[in-house]
């Protein structure tokens, strides 16, 4: 069982997550995360601004549940199952990163200047961070789904709107990673 | 009973969130740069599998735990809703280093600032929202 405690294989993770579409499937849901982001909005009220989030909120609890679920498994990996957080990157990756300023990439999980407490008082950084998930919050609903929604349970059902949808989140990633990143850090 | 079993597949997906590191911000840059071939195995692996597993629902009609039909519903046919909404969602993506299932992992996991990017997601649905019969779909 010692294998837990490392960093899992991409065939364990991969093979873990088609695990989860079936499981949903096989309990007569679709797996789709980015959905819970407009149910909260609803919740939170927002079918008093605008149609798209009048709709009956309680259809969509189990995703809820299933968000909490998310939750607690990150506290229990994070807790119980991970004794070395370090990311045994690219030792390129890593040079590119400490040429943009990010000190210690790798040897955590996140890097500190956008996700230590510190980010609080980085004005610049902070804003990054917003607009970040901005972004993924408007582009998701937009394209109707996100990475589960889209790269795993459309193209899974062999959905061409869902290729298209993936090609967009390459085309908008590598934009940002080679040419807005440079600008940016 | 339902619930408990929303719960666990949340709980199972994130862990495998966690330890796969797709919920870590340098595994989508080192993705992006193709500097390595983690990412493209979780997605491919997860891919070939998934395409397997709801192909044989599809074709065995096979019914749910519960005796249910099992609906997969398709994607409405557009072009330019994926293209321009993939695009900005890919850009946020690789910036924020986070997609909406990673989010709440990366919550639990103990990071404080990856609030400010679900409180910002959801002003960025928010806003689709106000805005959705104004953009080409």
């Amino acid at each position: 069982m010692e294998w837990i405690y490392e960093p899992w294989p991409w065939y364990v993770s991969g093979a873990m997550i088609a695990l989860v579409l079936f499981l949903l499937l096989m309990v007569g849901k679709n797996f789709g995360m980015s959905s819970n982001l407009r149910t909260m909005c609803t919740i939170c009220g927002a079918g008093n601004k605008a149609d798209f989030f009048k709709f009956d909120w309680k259809s969509q609890r189990w995703n809820l549940v299933v968000v909490v679920g998310a939750i607690i498994g990150g506290f229990i990996a994070h807790e119980f199952l991970t004794i070395d957080a370090t990311v045994a990157l690219n030792p390129k990756t890593v040079e590119n990163l400490h040429t943009l300023g990010f000190e210690n990439a790798g040897a955590t999980y996140m890097p500190n200047e956008l996700f230590g407490l510190s980010v609080f008082s980085d004005v610049k950084n902070l804003l990054l961070l917003v607009i970040g998930g901005f972004l993924v919050g408007f582009g998701a609903r937009y394209a109707g789904g996100c990475t589960s929604g889209h790269a795993i349970s459309g193209m899974s059902n062999l959905q061409l709107p869902s290729l298209i949808a993936v090609v967009g989140f390459f085309v908008g990633g590598l934009l940002m990673i080679h040419v807005l990143f440079p600008l940016l850090f | 009973m339902r619930t408990l079993a929303y719960l666990l597949i949340g709980i199972v997906f994130g862990i495998t969130m966690f330890k796969s590191e797709a919920a870590s911000w340098y595994r989508i840059y080192e993705m992006f740069q193709f500097d390595s071939f983690h990412m493209y195995g979780i997605i491919g692996t997860a891919l070939a599998l998934g395409i397997i597993i709801t192909q044989v629902i599809k074709r065995f009609k096979v019914t749910s735990f519960f005796g249910e039909r099992i609906v997969i519903p398709s994607k409405q046919k557009s072009f330019a809703r994926y293209a321009f909404g993939g695009i900005l969602f890919g850009l946020g993506w690789a910036l924020a280093g986070a997609c909406p299932g990673p989010m709440f992992t990366l919550v639990g996991a103990g990071f404080v600032p990856i609030i400010v990017v679900i409180i910002a997601a959801l002003f960025g649905t928010f806003v689709y929202g106000l805005f959705k019969d104004k953009l080409p779909h």
